[in-house]
C-alpha cells in the first residue's frame, strides 16, 4: 500500500511496472497505443458537426467509410472507431486519464502542495523562461501539434512504437526511437541550455 | 469483456505512467538533457524485461502469436519520430503522458492535448495529398528482428532461435538500465 501512495517510484520499480503493464496488454488483447485516439476524437467531433464524415458502408471491409482519406484507410478501420467510440482502444485512453487522476490523489499532502505549485510550468521551464503561464501554454500547444502530427506520420508514438514496438523487436520501433531521440536530445539542450533545475 | 479490460488496463497504465514520473514534463525535459536518467533507466528496463518475458511466453505458447502487432517501417516513421521528438522536448509531453498528466491535474497538459488534437486533424487533412510521396517509401515493411511466430511479420533474424535474438537484445537493454548513472555527476 505504501508503494501505491508514494509520489514517485524508483527506477527499478518503475521499469518493472512498465514491463508488467505492457506485457498484460499484449497477453490479453494487443499492444498498447495512444496517439490514434486523438484522430478518433477529432473524427467524433467532425462527425457531430458534419454527420456525413463517417457513413455506414457495407462495401467497406470494416462496414464504415469516410470521404476523408485517413479515416477511410485500411477498409474504414478508423471510420468504424469514430462511429463506435465505445471500443477497446478509445476506452483504454479514457481510463488512462482516470488512472493519472487516482495516482495523483494517492500521495501525501506535502507532495500534493508541491505539485500544485508546478501545475502549469515545470521548474526548469520557469528558470529558463520566467513566470508567464501564457507563454507556457502557447509553447505546450505548439509542442502538441508537432507531437501528434509526427506520431500520426510515424504511425505511432512513444507507447506504440517505442515501448510496444521494441518489446516485439519491431524494426519500426527502433527506427522511430532513433528519430525521436536524435531530435529530442539536441532540441532539449538547445532550448534549456545549462539551466540548473 | 474487452471494454472491462480496456478500463482495467487503461487505469493501471495511467497510474503507472504517473508514478514513474513520465507524466511530469520536468522529468522528461531533464531526461532529454541527460541530467536525470531515472526515466531512461526505467524505460530501458521496461522494454528489456517485457521483451524477454514476452518471447518466453510466445515460445511456450502462453501468449498467442496472433496478439503480436507490428507496425510498418517507412521513411515517415523516422521523419515523424523527428517531429515528435522536437515537440516532446519543447512541451515535455508525448501523447500518452500528456493524457495522464491532464488527469493528474496539470494545466499545461490541457494546452498540449488541444494542440495534439489540432496536429492530428492537420494530419488527417493532408494525408490524402502525402500518401503517395516518398514519405511512405518502404524501409522494411512490417518486420521484426526476432521471429514472433506470427506469419504476417517476417523476421530479419528468423534463422536464429527467437529467444536467443530477443533475449540478447533484451539483455543489452537491461544491462544499460543498470549501468547508466541516475543523475549527471555535474548537476
Amino acid at each position: 500500500m505504501n508503494l501505491l501512495m508514494r509520489k514517485q517510484w524508483g527506477w527499478l520499480t518503475s521499469g518493472l511496472a512498465l514491463a508488467l503493464i505492457f506485457l498484460l496488454a499484449v497477453a490479453t488483447i494487443k499492444p498498447i497505443g495512444v496517439s490514434t485516439q486523438f484522430v478518433i476524437l477529432d473524427g467524433i467531433v467532425m462527425d457531430a458537426i458534419a454527420p456525413a464524415t463517417v457513413v455506414q458502408d457495407d462495401t467497406a471491409k470494416k462496414g464504415y467509410s469516410s470521404p476523408n482519406a485517413y479515416l477511410n484507410k485500411s477498409g474504414g478501420k478508423y471510420a468504424k472507431s469514430v462511429a463506435k467510440p465505445m471500443n477497446y482502444s478509445f476506452v483504454f485512453v479514457l481510463a488512462m486519464i482516470a488512472g493519472g487522476f487516482i495516482a495523483s490523489r494517492m500521495q501525501s499532502a506535502r507532495d500534493k502542495d508541491a505539485q500544485r505549485q508546478n501545475r502549469t510550468m515545470p521548474p526548469v521551464w520557469r528558470a529558463r523562461f520566467g513566470d508567464s503561464s501564457g507563454v507556457r501554454h502557447v509553447v505546450s500547444f505548439i509542442g502538441g501539434v508537432l507531437v501528434l502530427f509526427g506520431a500520426r506520420l510515424a504511425g505511432g508514438c512513444t507507447s506504440g512504437h517505442m515501448m510496444s514496438g521494441m518489446m516485439q523487436t519491431s524494426v519500426s520501433g527502433y527506427l522511430f526511437a532513433l528519430g525521436a531521440f536524435a531530435a529530442a536530445i539536441p532540441v532539449a539542450f538547445f532550448i534549456y541550455k545549462n539551466i540548473k533545475e | 469483456m474487452d471494454i472491462v479490460l480496456a478500463i482495467v488496463l487503461g487505469l493501471i497504465f495511467g497510474f503507472v505512467l504517473q508514478k514513474v514520473g513520465a507524466a511530469n514534463p520536468q522529468k522528461i525535459i531533464n531526461m532529454l538533457r541527460l541530467r536525470d536518467l531515472h526515466l531512461m533507466k526505467a524505460i530501458l528496463l521496461g522494454i528489456g524485461v517485457s521483451s524477454l518475458v514476452l518471447f518466453t511466453l510466445l515460445a511456450v505458447g502462453v501468449v498467442p502469436a496472433s496478439h503480436i502487432s507490428v507496425k510498418a517501417s517507412y521513411v515517415g516513421v523516422v521523419v515523424g519520430g523527428v517531429l515528435l521528438g522536437i515537440g516532446w522536448a519543447i512541451a515535455g509531453f508525448c501523447p500518452g503522458t500528456g493524457v495522464v498528466a491532464a488527469g493528474a491535474g496539470r494545466k499545461d497538459a490541457l494546452s498540449f492535448i488541444a494542440g495534439g488534437l489540432l496536429g492530428a486533424l492537420l494530419y488527417m487533412l493532408v494525408y490524402g495529398q502525402i500518401k503517395s510521396t516518398a514519405l511512405f517509401d518502404d524501409l522494411g515493411a512490417k518486420s521484426t528482428l526476432a521471429a514472433t511466430g506470427n506469419e504476417s511479420y517476417p523476421a530479419l533474424l528468423g534463422d536464429m532461435p527467437s529467444l536467443a535474438v530477443a533475449g540478447g537484445i533484451a539483455l543489452v537493454f537491461i544491462v544499460l538500465a543498470f549501468v547508466l548513472p541516475e543523475a549527471d555527476a555535474s548537476s
